[in-house]
């Protein structure tokens, strides 16, 4: 569990959401340490793009706070969010079509990281590209990329925003599974470089090879936070997301 | 980056050729080329929001008009003409970024629905303020008693450097990270604002820059003629052609805008005098014509030749 010594970057004190009557989330608590990686996992519908959405200001929270290095950010616009480090990817990959990948990312060194000038903007955008091995599609427009690319281009704007929370949703969707294990390294060695990264998936496989915690939402309720061996050996957690097959078959494993 | 020089010698030669033109031609001609340059101005200026940001605006006529107001009440209260033009201006762009909070709240067709609807409501509120503004009698301005010739020289000069500075204006936004910022809302707004643009402060620079230069056109229009009314300041039929002229020429490109003035007031010209029954019929049909088969404009064509031309080498260099 969370040491006292470390301090949390992102705090949600119950935060609730409301769109009319429906309940999209509903007192939702927890905090994401400086440097963690954590899963984010929950069926269709539990609310996980929703929270994402309420962090980064693209949607206002009903009630509750958000903390952000101890700083309330329940009112911020994505904007905001982009400069302090809030950096997120969207579910549907969301480029500037008619750019070059280059200056796609330059866009996100410019703004999000506040770049001095153009030119250092795009030194920064550069060296994003280099990380996630797109530089030598950097003249493209955006527009031509394949899926695994655009996915990749969409994680190069975000890193180039030098971002301290980096919420990823559902970057491997759509993907092959040789496309995933190039982008779970990459993920990997972004969470190296000290960002904190939080993975919203649905395959528990990406999951549970990325992240030693895990959150889970059902129906908008935070039904567990914990160590990932423990998370999937919960009972309520087996009931509203992995099924008693997944559980059976995991405990197979763990016990054979 | 895109070249400078051709850009530059372009735009010098294009505001020579309209410049010298009392040297050698008559006077319709001369009135003419102010008219371009003028036109060029507001197209030029409809291009920050309409070409860079890509908001479809129709206000192109509310700031001209309230311009033309600004300035010759100005001017009727015994304020120099020139300061009255500056007065104007800032006048009219303090308006269009207090309405610039507001509609540009709304997107796509809704925003070109209600930039039209502020042309509407400035000319109510302009003929029904009869105490400030006249009403429906207009108002008249001082004239300015000079011979005919050197009026229609220095209006050309007037509006040729109103053009000039909105093209100056234009280069420098293209350059900058406003220019940059306005071209990733144009593409995907919610991205632009997830990579850290302040998109609502941005769309209203870009609104207030659409509006300046055709209030200090509108002021110095209503000193040309020395006389406005509330009908003919504030034109729909003037707000959808600099919108025409924009996309004949190239929306979002830097000259652009001021090649399609020329060329629709050109157009233009030619029909009134050869078919004055069909003139409207002809020009729309034209219109129709370039934008089906030319949506990026006459500049497109230029630039694809460039383009070829330019990844033709490209490819040459690599050697692969």
């Amino acid at each position: 569990m969370i040491t006292p010594t470390i301090q949390p970057i992102l705090c949600l004190d119950g935060v609730s959401k409301q769109f009319g009557g429906l309940n999209a989330l509903t007192d939702v608590s927890f905090s994401l340490n400086e440097g963690e990686v954590v899963g984010l996992i929950g069926p269709n519908g539990a609310g996980k793009t929703t929270l994402v959405n309420v962090v980064t200001g693209n949607l206002r929270r009903s009630s509750g706070r958000i903390l952000f290095k101890s700083e309330d950010v329940g009112l911020q616009k994505p904007y905001q969010a982009a400069r302090r480090g809030l950096a997120r990817t969207f579910q549907i990959v969301q480029p500037f079509p008619a750019m070059t990948v280059l200056e796609n990312v330059t866009a996100g060194a410019l703004f999000g990281a506040g770049a001095g000038s153009l030119g250092d903007a795009r030194d920064m955008a550069m060296q994003s590209l280099e990380f996630v091995g797109l530089d030598g599609l950097a003249d493209r427009p955006a527009a031509n990329l394949a899926l695994a690319a655009r996915k990749r281009l969409e994680l190069a704007k975000s890193l180039a925003m030098n971002p301290k929370v980096l919420m990823l949703d559902e970057v491997n969707a759509g993907l092959n599974s040789s496309e995933i294990d190039g982008a779970l390294a990459l993920i990997r060695r972004i969470a190296e470089r000290g960002v904190t990264v939080l993975i919203i998936e649905h395959l528990m496989k990406v999951v549970l090879s990325l992240s030693k915690r895990l959150l889970v939402l059902h129906y908008g309720q935070l039904i567990a936070d914990g160590p990932s061996a423990e998370i999937v050996a919960d009972e309520r957690v087996i009931e509203a997301y992995l099924g008693a097959k997944f559980a059976a078959r995991l405990k197979e494993l763990n016990h054979g | 980056m895109r070249s400078g020089f051709p850009l530059y010698a372009a735009m010098v030669a294009g505001l020579l050729i309209l410049a010298t033109t009392p040297l050698y031609a008559d006077n319709y001609v001369v009135r003419t080329a102010a008219i371009v340059a003028m036109y060029g101005a507001l197209a030029t200026s409809w291009n920050f929001i309409g070409g860079f940001t890509g908001y479809p605006s129709f206000s192109t006529a509310a700031f001209f008009g309230l311009g033309a107001y600004v300035g010759a009440i100005c001017q009727r209260n015994g304020i120099p003409m020139g300061l009255a033009w500056a007065i104007a201006t800032v006048t009219v762009a303090g308006f269009a970024a207090l309405l610039g909070g507001i509609i540009l709240r709304l997107r796509g067709h809704y925003f070109a629905i209600g930039s039209i609807a502020v042309v509407e409501l400035c000319r109510l509120v302009v003929s029904s303020w009869s105490s400030l503004t006249g009403g429906g009698d207009g108002l008249n301005l001082p004239l300015m008693a000079w011979p005919p010739e050197q009026l229609m020289r220095f209006f050309l000069f007037v509006m040729l450097g109103i053009l000039l500075a909105s093209l100056i204006a234009t280069i420098l936004v293209d350059r900058s990270r406003l220019g940059f910022g306005l071209r990733c809302i144009h593409q995907n707004e919610d991205a632009a604002a997830m990579v850290g643009i302040n998109t609502t402060a941005y769309k209203i620079a870009a609104y207030t820059l659409s509006a300046m230069f055709c209030a200090t056109a509108g002021a110095a229009y209503a000193s040309w003629t020395g006389y406005i009314d509330p009908t003919d300041s504030f034109q729909i039929v003037m707000t959808v052609k600099v919108v025409v002229m924009a996309l004949l020429g190239g929306a979002g490109t830097i000259l652009g805008p001021a090649l399609g003035a020329a060329a629709f007031v050109l157009l233009e010209e030619l029909f009134w005098a050869n078919f004055l029954d069909w003139n409207r019929a002809i020009l729309g049909v034209v219109i129709v014509l370039l934008i089906f088969f030319l949506p990026g404009g006459l500049l497109s064509l230029g630039v694809l030749r460039r383009l070829r031309a330019a990844t033709g080498s490209a490819k040459a260099e690599g050697g692969k």
